[in-house]
């Protein structure tokens, strides 16, 4: 991972994408070893088929993410081989969130994430928003991880282990330590992922940030926070008493973050906010896995994680060649660079949720775990009825594009970033007409 | 599979167009649409002797239990049928015309085709929903792109209105897959599951709804006068021929054999909206001087007596609709044939505007007349036996409903009656001075038309033959 910082500032994404690659196929080279059943690795981190899918989407995603972004860190500052060091360090956050299976690990897996990103928001150094972005950040975030401390500390009060698997929380009577510490916990873990009332750092921290920061934020990096929230409270907190305590606060959670997200997505004028607001709105979603707790859940947060995080890094791809990011900026698109404005347009589809793409099958799995589990159905409901609103924001870009003439300032773009870009789409396509290709591995 | 080919010919006959210029996508727009045709009659020959070859299946998600099945009953032929001949028309009528990018807007108007083929086809429910969404999005972009002034936000308004219905459908069909005790969604084991009353209860409104908006029965039609209005009449000819039977065909195949009593508790809610439909829309349709419009609230009207007719469940009201489903689409697609032939000659759809066209183009007067009454059910013309049979099967239902409903053809009288009047006689001013008669093209188009009116309003047999065993089926539930 180090490889970057010595080497000449040309080479440097070249070797970051090489090792990419190389993580991706390590990650890989796992998976036979498990196809029967995971192994544990002093009772630290649990390896299974999983955590090596999860893996491998989220590694995955990092990977297009370098290719159709990577060029642009160049523009933030000089330390461009730091910039990429520490979003492998990220990287390392996440492979150790899908694997966990101690509280310390929790804890370590959130913090490796987190710290880099507080970096990397601030990496503008010049730029006020960007110092804005990266102290509020910093600040919260280091307020949620104390919370998140608090939790743990109260949850071995009263389980007297760490071990996830072991905490017996599921028992008949739960003792008002654990509940606190569990509510203590999911609070935290909610900030991580922006879900509302614990939204407030998002909207800023993704404007202000570079752009080509933020989409990894935004993407990635939720997924991963998901990823540790579904493990902990699947493995950890299921049954019993506890899980309906917990599952009303979620639920009540869920339910703002959907509308919140969506309501305000819908008025803004950046579409760069509007995605912001949107990552908020999936999050919603996206909960939907943690809360429901079945098997159709589990396969729809790998399948969300990586429906989002592709057609979000897409998005951001294009609007980083953009001058303007507001709405207007988009306008006449379609006529200029025809191929931009049809990727734009098959990501945007995904975020909807329009069938044939990935979103549809995303979202279909997050309700359908919702609803085989009984007693959410006015949470679905609500849902639908959100994501009917979330087609008003993306169909404006949309609209922009194609319906409305004007001349948009694009940067000339390469042929490489082209033929990067048709390759998501098809990954987009493909995993909307053949989900199994991604859930015959689960 | 001929079946797989009606929705593959035009999907990849679309793909190609994108890339053709000049008048290739035309001809390569007509050329399909005739295989289509051929296809689809190819088919129906099959239908009676080999039924079996006309289904297809191949595994999809197994992790879900869904397959790609396609098949073909005797509605699905006939509105399989239906879509083949009414593109056909389209693409015959329009050929004329050139169109601004003219291989984007025949390239989306061949997906939109291969989208609605596979909504008549489908026999796997999550199949069924995707096609259902696939056929919305090309005619999206088809309004968007070519449409009137404030195209945008009223298709803006269309689309959100129908992905609505359309996402609340799909929490009824993921419930319903759940409650499966086979992990499949295939029509005949949801037609299987025997919910509880209390569940079909509620499910019914989540289907019914989606289809509902797009028939659309009142209180949900506000998206449809405007969009025909606002839609290039190609477009609209397809939305009001076709799109519209998506919802009369979704209430028949999936909503009464699988929500059987759902169906039959809200009987009578269905029947009274419909019916306020035909009343409502007659009545504004009487004062409308747009000439779109006018033919968008009529259509209202008659969707509302099939849908009425249906709920009625009898087997002169469903053989009645399934007859219906077929000249409607013919009859009004001939209508908007003359609307967009008086649009581009005068760039006017004001009626009080026009007047006297017949003295100038007899030939179009004399379409318009025979077309328009068979579009208010004159005896002779395909539109009497199925309205006749649907008043009929809502007589054996309830009397009342039937004389209310049948104020709707006294109604239709008046404004198709007054609207012939006002566009083709009275007295030709400045503007219609200049008319001139058909184009070839064009009469071949709406010859088509009349003579399938004719036929069929002397000899509906086959169609009533074809669509009997559907008939069969659904009464069963």
């Amino acid at each position: 991972m180090f490889v970057g910082l010595f080497a000449r500032k040309q080479t440097i994404k070249f070797f970051a994408i090489a090792a990419i690659i190389i993580a991706f196929i390590a990650n890989l080279a796992q998976y036979p070893s498990v196809e029967l059943g995971g192994y544990t690795m002093y009772g630290m981190i649990e390896v299974t088929k999983f955590s090596i899918i999860f893996n491998a989407v989220a590694i995955g995603s990092t990977l297009l993410y370098f290719l159709l972004s990577g060029s642009e860190f160049e523009k933030v500052g000089d330390h461009v081989a730091d910039y990429f060091a520490l979003v492998f360090f990220i990287l390392a956050g996440i492979s150790l969130a899908a694997t966990f299976s101690n509280l310390l690990m929790l804890f370590l897996a959130i913090e490796i994430m987190s710290i880099p990103q507080y970096i990397l928001a601030g990496s503008d150094k010049k730029n006020l928003k960007s110092n804005e972005a990266a102290l509020k950040y910093f600040l919260m975030g280091c307020f949620s991880t104390g919370v998140l401390l608090m939790g743990i500390t109260l949850i071995y009060g009263s389980a007297g282990t760490f071990e996830i698997a072991s905490l017996g929380l599921g028992a008949e009577n739960v003792s008002p330590l654990a509940l606190c510490g569990t509510i203590l916990v999911a609070f935290a873990l909610a900030f991580k992922v922006s879900a509302v009332p614990f939204h407030f750092w998002t909207p800023d921290v993704y404007d202000g940030s570079p752009t080509v920061f933020t989409s990894f934020m935004a993407t990635v990096v939720k997924a991963g926070g998901f990823i540790a929230f579904v493990r902990l409270f699947h493995v950890g907190f299921a049954g019993g008493e506890i899980s309906s305590h917990w599952m009303l606060l979620l639920s009540i959670i869920t339910a703002l973050t959907l509308v919140l997200g969506n309501f305000t997505a819908v008025f803004q004028q950046s579409v760069k906010r509007m995605l912001a607001y949107s990552s908020i709105a999936q999050a919603g979603f996206m909960m939907f896995a943690v809360i429901a707790m079945n098997l159709a859940a589990a396969q729809g947060i790998v399948l969300y994680a990586a429906a989002y995080s592709i057609a979000t890094i897409g998005i951001f791809a294009v609007l980083l060649r953009l001058k303007d990011y507001t709405f207007e900026g988009f306008n006449g698109l379609a006529k200029k660079e025809p191929l931009l404005a049809f990727a734009v347009t098959v990501f945007l589809f995904s975020l909807a949720g329009i069938p044939v793409t990935a979103g549809f099958f995303a979202k279909y799995f997050v309700l359908a775990a919702a609803i085989q589990q009984g007693h959410l159905l006015w949470l679905v409901i609500l849902a639908v009825l959100c994501a009917a609103i979330s087609v008003y924001y993306y169909f404006r870009v949309i609209m922009a594009m194609y319906f409305k003439q004007g001349d948009p300032q694009v940067e000339p773009v390469s042929g490489g970033f082209k033929a990067g870009l048709i390759l998501t789409v098809i990954l987009v396509l493909a995993l909307g007409l053949f989900p199994n290709l991604l859930l015959g591995c689960l | 599979m001929l079946t797989v080919l009606l929705i593959l010919i035009p999907f990849i006959a679309g793909l190609i167009a994108f890339g053709l210029k000049g008048s290739g996508p035309k001809a390569l727009a007509v050329i399909s649409s005739l295989a289509t045709v051929a296809t689809a009659i190819g088919a129906w020959c099959r239908l009676g002797s080999a039924p079996d070859s006309l289904s297809f299946t191949a595994n999809w998600i197994p992790q879900l239990g869904s397959q790609f099945r396609v098949g073909l009953d005797g509605m699905g032929m006939m509105l399989c049928l239906l879509t083949a001949i009414a593109f056909l028309l389209v693409f015959i009528s329009i050929y004329n015309r050139n169109y601004e990018s003219s291989n984007s807007f025949y390239g989306l108007m061949l997906l939109s085709q291969a989208g609605l083929t596979g909504v008549f086809t489908a026999y796997d429910a999550l199949q069924f929903y995707i096609f259902w969404e696939l056929a919305l999005i090309p005619v999206y972009f088809l309004c968007s792109l070519w449409g009137g002034d404030k195209r945008i936000a009223v298709t803006f308004k269309f689309f959100v209105y129908t992905f609505l219905g359309s996402l609340l459908m799909l929490v009824g069909i993921i419930y319903l897959y759940t409650q499966n005790p086979d992990h499949s969604f295939s029509w005949e084991s949801f037609t299987n599951l025997h919910l509880g009353a209390d569940q079909q209860n509620w499910l019914f409104w989540l289907f019914f709804v989606a289809f509902a908006i797009k028939m659309p029965v009142f209180p949900f039609h506000t998206w449809q006068p405007d969009t025909y209005e606002q839609s290039p009449t190609p477009v609209t000819m397809i939305l009001s021929g076709i799109m519209v039977k998506m919802g009369v065909f979704g209430v028949i195949r999936w909503l009464v054999p699988v929500l059987p009593e759902g169906a039959h508790m809200w009987t009578d809610v269905a029947i009274v909206l419909s019916i306020i439909g035909i009343i409502y829309a007659s009545c504004i349709a009487m004062v409308q001087s747009d000439l779109k419009r006018l033919i968008a609230y009529s259509s209202i009207a008659h969707i509302g007596l099939m849908s009425a007719a249906i709920f009625s469940h009898t087997e002169q009201g469903m053989q009645g609709v399934l007859l219906q489903m077929f000249n409607h689409g013919i009859n009004i697609i001939g209508l908007w044939i003359i609307v967009e032939i008086i649009q581009q000659r005068f760039h006017i759809k004001n009626m009080d505007e026009l007047g006297g066209i017949a003295q100038k183009a007899p030939r179009m007067a004399i379409f318009l007349v025979i077309i328009s009454l068979a579009n208010i059910g004159l005896p002779l013309t395909n539109g009497f036996v199925g309205e006749f049979l649907m008043f009929s099967g809502l007589f054996q239902y309830n009397h009342w409903f039937m004389a209310v409903a049948g104020l709707g053809i006294i109604l239709a009288a008046v404004y198709t009656l007054n609207m012939i009047q006002k566009v083709m006689f009275g007295n030709a001013n400045a503007l219609t001075e200049t008319a001139t008669d058909l184009q070839p093209s064009e009469m071949l188009a709406l010859s088509l038309v009349v003579a399938i009116i004719l036929v069929l309003g002397v000899y509906p047999k086959p169609i009533l033959d074809l669509v009997s065993n559907t008939t069969a089926v659904v009464l069963k539930f």
